[in-house]
């Protein structure tokens, strides 16, 4: 009793925790690796560090911080000029002082400015003659792909379309990695590019001149929370200490070996802390094998819980529905109209409510789930046929035993196949968690397009596949155990 | 002994039920008889308290039916219907058992009722290991019987009880049925629109119309003093051409 207590204190007890610092990290390799770095910076200034890596763009990031659920993450002043605090052209007095009203303090400019630009092939923009944006105004017939980000942000398309007057171009939204391949590949003639890109130099393409200078002014910095100051007051010194250490030439380089060279980020990251910094950065190198492991428990996880609130909550609201009906027609159409909502606008929906990480991507899952389970309940329900539920009632049985004794066991395999039916949707749903920071088997298949590595994107889609099949096959058995043999009879004595 | 008295019930503007008195003594088997729509399983369902009526009241094994009692009343009933009712998901004796094991009674007393019912109701015994899936109509009708009489229960309610079979095995079954009826003093309130099933089993008749009886007496009144032009042509109707008429015989 006395020795339980004194190890149950001494657990307790672990002496001063170190305090944990959560970095975050925008989904392009260049945020990634700066989140890394920054990582290792607050590990070696005595930190529990932790990098929620490849979390999504801008909005998400910076909803993230102020609502805690990261403590640092990189950013570029015109973003925060233009995008987040809607300031332009201020200067980094006027931003620091709109940083400090929402309590988050701004670093020294790390010493690399990444600027949009607009890129060509080299041989494609010569031909043409074009070497500055204005030029790109005589070309009506060129194809423009652009990111969705530089699609929707003021400082980004639009801008450039007013200043430049390109309203005749036509121009379409993809994914930015994939946009850099399509122009290699010559599928599109111009797409918009970090100028810290590595595919710049690799791709030989041509950074066009912007000569009526639309695009504001992105040097790196690092935004923190200000109470980190006083929980961490070592990390916030060794943030500081990155200012003016990263010159641009150095991270166009990071870039182009984590991209182009295919070296993990952690490592170029410690390359740069071990180089630049004086840090021996632990790089937990992670095998394949323990890698697929961890993202696997991810996956499960997510599943499981929300598939388990799912029942949980689907059955009895079925039951409900099925009683009343009035009721059941609008928890039906409620839970349709939910299932409609595009898996991604949900989980960016729910990450006000929720924050990033497992709990939007749980509440995304469950809420899907919640349609085929409810439905798939009252279904089975409305099934039995009036004359037996007559026979329950008239045997003297409570509603409550009828319901468990009857009712819900005849409708076992109607309610069974809605559950499988949301387990297998959830397999694949929740590979999207992972643009949440949810982790899972979408981890590997994000990062695999962000570096073009198709053998990356398999490790998430094939170890996916099969948990599906699993899941199938799974629900298959125990309907053997969980439907009553009498109703897997073929009827007729 | 049920005793219905006043009872009526109606469904938006539609009567299913004018009102009417019903007693059947106990011991005895009464006969609702009618066409389809006629009220029959209606007043039967008023009488086990699934359907709840209008206006008038109800007696049920000995005691008023009342909102709060109805589960308690139903348990001394027992409630046969077409097809037998039975539940999927259940063996044969798993339904016949259900309500004794929700009630808590101890396995080797439920052994013991159902052997001895299987044998009144001439079931083999490994019939009772069966799905309703895998019985035949016959088979299935008499292990609902069984269910019904699980709890030794004084009154019986069959709604159509031989309506699904064969010609042979709905003789045979009439047959054990009306046996056991007698041997076991039951009070019997039986629905059916046969009127040879009723001759068979009635010592009362009762004849529905529209919601309405129309008469209330032996098969013999109503056959030989039919208290309305309708009732005659229901008699006639049913005289089958294998049977001369009755003044004949």
């Amino acid at each position: 009793m006395t020795a339980a207590a004194l190890l149950a204190g001494a657990l307790l007890w672990a002496g001063p925790a170190a305090p944990e610092v959560r970095v975050g990290s925008k989904k392009f390799t260049e945020g990634v690796i700066l989140g890394e770095i920054v990582r290792q910076a607050a590990a070696a200034a005595g930190a529990r560090a932790v990098h929620r890596r490849e979390l999504g763009g801008t909005r998400v990031l910076w909803d993230a911080l102020l609502a805690g659920e990261i403590d640092v993450y990189a950013e570029y002043t015109g973003t925060l000029a233009q995008e987040i605090l809607r300031l332009p052209g201020a200067d980094d007095e006027a931003l620091r002082r709109a940083l400090r009203e929402r309590g988050v303090a701004m670093s020294d400019p790390l010493g690399f400015e990444d600027t949009y630009a607009i890129g060509m092939r080299e041989e494609e923009a010569a031909r043409l003659g074009i070497r500055r944006l204005s030029d790109l105004a005589r070309h009506p017939g060129l194809r423009l792909g652009l990111s969705h980000e530089f699609m929707d942000r003021r400082d980004g398309w639009p801008a450039l379309r007013r200043g430049y007057g390109l309203d005749a171009l036509r121009v379409r939204g993809l994914d930015h990695d994939l946009a850099t391949r399509a122009l290699a590949d010559g599928a599109l003639d111009a797409t918009d590019l970090y100028s810290t890109d590595a595919e710049i130099a690799y791709y030989r393409l041509r950074v066009l001149e912007d000569d009526r200078h639309v695009f504001p002014d992105y040097r790196a910095v690092l935004l923190w929370r200000e109470d980190l100051a006083s929980r961490a007051p070592a990390v916030v010194r060794a943030l500081s200490r990155l200012a003016g250490r990263i010159p641009v030439a150095g991270m166009i380089a990071m870039n182009a070996r984590a991209k182009i060279d295919r070296v993990p980020e952690d490592e170029v990251a410690a390359d740069f802390a071990r180089r630049s910094l004086g840090i021996a950065a632990e790089v937990r190198a992670q095998g394949r094998a323990s890698r697929i492991l961890a993202r696997t428990l991810e996956h499960l996880g997510l599943v499981a819980l929300s598939l388990a609130a799912a029942i949980a909550a689907g059955v009895p609201l079925g039951i409900l529905a099925e009683r009343r009906r009035r009721l059941g027609q609008a928890l039906l159409a409620a839970a349709g109209v939910v299932q409609t909502v595009p898996s991604l606008a949900l989980l960016v929906l729910l990450i006000p409510l929720l924050g990033i990480g497992a709990r939007p991507a749980l509440a995304a899952l469950f809420l899907y789930s919640l349609l085929p389970i409810l439905r798939s309940t009252q279904a089975g329900l409305a099934s039995i046929p009036p004359e037996l539920r007559e026979s329950a009632a008239a045997l003297g049985l409570p509603p409550a035993a009828r319901l468990r004794l009857v009712e819900l066991p005849m409708a076992s395999r109607s309610i069974l196949a809605g559950v499988k039916t949301s387990a297998v949707i959830n397999v694949g749903t929740a590979t999207l968690g992972a643009l949440i920071g949810a982790g899972g088997y979408g981890q590997p298949i994000l990062t695999g397009i962000r570096l073009d590595d198709f053998g990356l994107i398999l490790e998430g889609a094939v170890p996916a596949a099969l948990l599906a099949l699993a899941v199938q096959g799974l629900f298959d058995l125990s309907e053997r155990a969980l439907v009553p043999r009498g109703l897997r009879l073929p009827p007729g004595g | 002994m049920i005793a219905l008295s006043g009872v009526s019930k109606r469904y938006g503007d539609a009567v299913a039920l004018e009102p009417c008195d019903l007693a059947v003594a106990p011991g005895t088997t009464a006969v609702l008889i009618g066409l389809s729509g006629s009220g029959k399983s209606t007043l039967l369902k008023i009488a086990l308290g699934l359907v709840t009526p209008d206006t008038g009241t109800v007696e049920l094994a000995g005691e008023r039916l009342e909102p709060g009692r109805a589960l308690e009343l139903r348990r001394r009933a027992g409630y046969l219907v077409q097809g037998g009712g039975l539940f999927p998901h259940l063996t044969a004796a798993g339904n016949a058992a259900l309500m004794a094991r929700f009630l808590g009674w101890d396995p080797e007393r439920v052994r013991r009722r159902l052997a001895e019912l299987a044998e009144l109701a001439r079931l083999p015994a490994e019939v009772l290991g069966r799905y309703p899936a895998q019985l035949s109509g016959g088979q299935a009708q008499r292990v609902a019987l069984v269910r019904a009489l699980m709890l030794d229960p004084d009154v019986l309610l069959l709604d159509e009880p031989f309506g699904a079979l064969d010609p042979m095995t709905r003789r045979e079954l009439q047959e054990d049925l009306r046996q056991a009826f007698r041997r076991l003093r039951k009070t019997v309130l039986l629905v059916t629109h046969d009127l040879a099933e009723a001759a068979f089993f009635a010592d009362r008749v009762v004849l529905l119309r529209a919601g309405r009886v129309l008469q209330e007496g032996t098969i013999d009144d109503l056959v030989r003093r039919p208290a309305d032009p309708f009732v005659e042509r229901f008699v006639a109707a049913q005289r089958s051409p294998l049977q001369p008429p009755p003044e004949a015989r």
